[in-house]
């Protein structure tokens, strides 16, 4: 974790998120995973283990996908993110969450939020891949519930019917 | 009985479109108003006398709630089983990472460098990490032998065997330490009122523990500590006891400061400091006839428990249980032993002891094969269990099993022999050299012996103001499924659609204990009571003539809303009942240990590269006996999760020990699977029911964790023609083993 020091001073923090223009007060160095959830409440984003590996904190950054508790608030200054709160629709959900719900994409449902950004990540850049796309593709989310492959089905179903719609 | 409506169909996750979403709130999304940041300070040596504890002066300490032993209002114990471990140390450390003093303060990142800013001075003693140097007894570290526990199960003479024997086939087996790596870390939040008493919110397994431990901690009584289960991300075996110990500790610091509590670990200090599978050593000796049949053994099963005895008893317990496998031993001695190491203590993680006697009963079973000269599907078919044959423990088997029909389904199903036929000619000429490997195996569903007797489960069904009908029990979801199954249950009972079925969140204020969520033992056990708790409710309705026999769902909606009307409530409550004629002798260890068993072959295809000497499963059939599925997609991600956590077990989880502590308590270096690492795990059911269990459900949780390691060992030794014994199996490992054998 990056400890702000004294000598650091909060400034203004201006970003697209969700579609909606936000500025908050933040340290520079501050993670962008902790304004997310502490200044803006989007709690979908999860920290699991701090360092990168596990992917529970994922957002989308300008279209890429980050590891939110890597990215100094700064960084994000001017940025488009996207996180899991951004995916739905008021009633509806999206494709991809559908079919985490349907396939038993989501078991504890931890990892699930990060999981589904990597996986919108993938399918705008690749929209039908395969299994081996899939798989290659969310290999920077780590499960430890599911074994992945009802992930992997849930992936290649929105996949197909977004290529119907 | 009507035809079944919901029981067998994938309906959706009850709490599902909330995790897609990202609403479900975890421990670490909740905040109370003046709430407060807590963390612990840990020992640093394995074992020694606390000298002096003293606070950097550059800190102005009087902004900080320190907590320390003497703080505690009542026993410095985490109730459990035993009450030797404290809850925080007093005057000596027993293991490092043990937590010695606790603090408080509203700046997260403040408290964290006063955390380092503590210093602590030791007199360091001797101590031991092994489970040798423990049985040695060089170092005294717990009770009079470093022994927690021990059982002796004991059939027929085996002292009388080994003349007659044709051969006596000996193996040691060994497996390592493997960390649950729930994705979500321990957490709580505490919370203080005078009046009230104490409040947690956790993520956690076991509301009804935390409840037990928080009473003799805090010295409050029943209605004075409440305990509530937030949303919990995995779980696994390691938010069973633990959630005890950090709740202690929230609730310390809460009632000194007055201020509500937050305790989340970080990845590190969860790993480092937090339970694991004990490590286990597995001795065979067995008498076998020329014929592959075996005559009689002796297993030696030891454990490494860490430095107190927590649940170390009852993992040892379903370890020794399983050590025979699924095998007819007219004749054995099974001694379990959990010793005591100066480790961080260990405890349940899924199979629960039983992945770790059933790993050397397998690889076994694969010695015993060559030894005689047959296939290692041949050996298992001769020595399998059959229905009116007798266990270890003198149970005789009651279930119309047929193993060596599943055997034989499972040998089709991954194309057993035409693959280990064209793999040992392949492999000639190959530097990739491909095996295949399998296990068979069962696991107990449900608290061993007396255990659900003890527990005597306590479950509610109420039906509510609206006309839908809430679940009351303490069994939690952790991602199994315990939301959906349990109100699939109810909704078959009560022949209503699934959305008037609903389940209360775990609240000791709210909920009856229906015991701890462990042991495969929701479905069934939990399962059966929901079950007649719903039927009460329809009971009671058609009794006081609100509604008839034959119902449609409205009809029930509004029977139910006139009664709590006229009533105020409509409350059922069901009660654990042995069933009849169960006998388990806790003494000699004898007799039904199980209501009943899930039965499973697994067959494992690898891969072994000889340039980098990375071996990769390439395919896996688990193909398992579960009773009835209630619900196949669950059931289905049950199998594959539990198999891709077995694969971990075996290829990938080192758990890497300096002077007791975990070295790698980190994601970047404790290596579990990725979805690029895993193959294509093929899910196979048969269902024969179950009388025990709710719609004929067995326990299922646990099972995937038994085959995987040894179905995937016996593969390598298949691909590699050398002999591994011991798990974690990593390419160094591999490496180490081809070069000692002169194996390329």
């Amino acid at each position: 974790m990056t400890v702000p020091s004294a000598h650091q001073r909060k400034c203004d923090l201006s970003f697209t998120i969700n579609g909606m223009q936000k500025t908050v007060r933040v340290y520079p160095m501050e993670r962008l995973l902790d304004v997310l959830r502490h200044e803006l409440n989007l709690t979908g984003a999860k920290e699991g283990c701090g360092e990168g590996e596990c992917g529970s904190c994922s957002a989308l950054m300008n279209g890429e996908v980050v590891n939110s508790c890597l990215i100094p608030a700064l960084q994000a200054s001017g940025a488009e993110i996207t996180t899991i709160e951004g995916l739905a629709g008021e009633s509806q959900l999206s494709p991809l969450q559908a079919a985490f719900l349907e396939c038993g994409g989501a078991q504890c449902g931890i990892c699930t939020p990060g999981m589904i950004l990597s996986a919108r990540h993938l399918l705008n850049k690749n929209p039908s891949p395969t299994t081996d796309d899939i798989r290659e593709g969310l290999s920077g989310n780590l499960c430890r519930c599911t074994g992945y492959a009802q992930i992997v089905e849930a992936v290649a179903q929105a996949a197909r019917r977004r290529s119907r719609e | 009985m009507t035809e079944e409506h919901i029981i067998g169909k994938s309906v959706p996750r009850k709490e599902g479109r909330d995790k897609v979403t990202g609403a479900a709130r975890y421990i670490d999304d909740m905040t109370l108003p003046g709430m407060l940041y807590g963390a612990t300070v840990r020992s640093q040596i394995p074992r020694g006398i606390i000298k002096k504890i003293s606070f950097d002066p550059q800190f102005d300490w009087s902004e900080f709630v320190i907590v320390t032993a003497k703080d505690i209002p009542g026993k410095n114990c985490i109730a459990l089983i035993g009450d030797d471990q404290p809850c925080l140390a007093d005057g000596k450390v027993n293991h490092p990472e043990e937590p010695i003093l606790l603090l408080a303060h509203a700046d997260p990142h403040l408290l964290r460098k006063a955390v380092d800013a503590v210093s602590i001075e030791y007199d360091a003693l001797p101590a031991i990490f092994t489970m040798e140097e423990s049985e040695q007894l060089s170092q005294i570290i717990w009770g009079s032998d470093n022994t927690f526990k021990s059982f002796l199960i004991s059939k027929g003479d085996v002292d009388s065997v080994w003349s007659k024997a044709d051969y006596i086939v000996e193996g040691e087996y060994t497996t390592g330490a493997q960390e649950q790596l729930y994705i979500e870390n321990n957490g709580v939040i505490a919370a203080f009122d005078p009046e009230q008493g104490i409040t947690v919110w956790g993520s956690l397994q076991c509301p009804y523990y935390v409840h037990k431990a928080l009473m003799a901690l805090c010295a409050l009584k029943e209605d004075k500590v409440r305990v509530v289960q937030m949303e919990t991300g995995g779980a696994f075996g390691g938010k069973e006891d633990y959630p005890s110990i950090i709740a202690g500790h929230a609730a310390l610091l809460a009632m000194k400061s007055r201020l509500p509590v937050k305790i989340i670990y970080d990845r590190t200090e969860d790993m480092t400091a937090t339970t694991k599978r004990h490590p286990s050593r597995t001795r065979h000796r067995t008498a076998v006839n020329k014929d592959g049949k075996i005559l009689g053994g002796e297993i030696d099963f030891t454990i490494d428990g860490g430095a107190y005895a927590t649940l170390s008893s009852v993992v040892l317990s379903r370890g020794t249980i399983h050590a025979g496998g699924p095998y007819y031993w007219p004749n054995i001695r099974i001694r379990g032993k959990a010793v005591a190491t100066n480790m961080p203590p260990h405890g349940a993680f899924r199979g629960f002891g039983a992945p770790q006697s059933l790993f050397a009963m397998e690889r076994h079973m694969d010695r015993i094969a060559q030894t005689v000269g047959l296939s290692p599907i041949e050996v298992r078919r001769r020595n399998f269990l059959h229905p009116g044959q007798t266990t270890t423990t003198e149970q005789t088997i009651r279930e119309e099993i047929d193993l060596g029909k599943l055997l034989d389904r499972a040998l089709g199903l991954s194309d057993y022999c035409a693959k280990k036929k064209r793999f040992a000619q392949e492999n000639q000429t190959a530097s990739i050299k491909k095996g295949i490997g399998l296990a068979t195996f069962l696991h107990g569903a449900g608290f061993t012996g007396s255990g659900e007797r003890y527990l005597a489960s306590v479950v509610g069904a109420e039906g509510c103001a609206d006309g839908t009908v809430r679940i009351l029990v303490s069994s939690t979801e952790f991602g199994q499924g315990t939301n959906t199954v349990l109100c699939q249950i109810a909704a078959e009972a009560l022949n209503l659609p699934y959305d008037d079925v609903h389940i209360a969140q775990p609240d000791t204020n709210q909920v009856p204990n229906s015991g701890p969520t462990v042991a495969s033992r929701t479905a069934m056990v939990v399962g059966n009571l929901v079950r007649s708790a719903a039927l009460g409710i329809k009971q009671t309705l058609i009794a006081d003539g609100t509604l008839s026999d034959k119902y449609s769902p409205e009809e029930f909606r509004a029977a139910c809303k006139n009664h709590i009307a006229k009533h105020g409530k409509l409350l059922s409550i069901a009660r654990y009942d042995p069933p009849p004629g169960v006998f388990w002798d806790d003494e000699k260890y004898r007799g039904e240990a199980y209501a009943t068993f899930a039965w499973a072959v697994y067959v494992a295809e690898v891969a072994v590269d000889l340039s980098t000497y990375i071996a990769t499963v390439k395919d896996f059939v688990a193909l398992q006996e579960v009773g009835r599925v209630l619900h196949p997609i669950l059931a289905k991600g049950q199998i594959i999760g539990g198999v891709a956590q077995g694969i971990g077990f075996a290829l990938y989880e080192k758990v890497v020990w300096q002077n007791g502590r975990m070295q790698n308590g980190q994601m970047t270096n404790y290596i579990m699977p990725t979805s690029a690492d895993l193959p294509e795990i093929r899910v196979f059911f048969e269902e024969l029911g179950n009388v025990h269990g709710a719609y004929g459900a067995k326990g299922i949780g646990e099972l995937p964790m038994d085959g995987p390691a040894p179905a995937i060992v016996n593969a390598i030794e298949d691909a590699l023609g050398a002999r591994f014994d011991s798990i974690p199996l990593l390419p160094e490992d591999i490496f180490e083993t081809l070069s000692a054998d002169g194996v390329r």
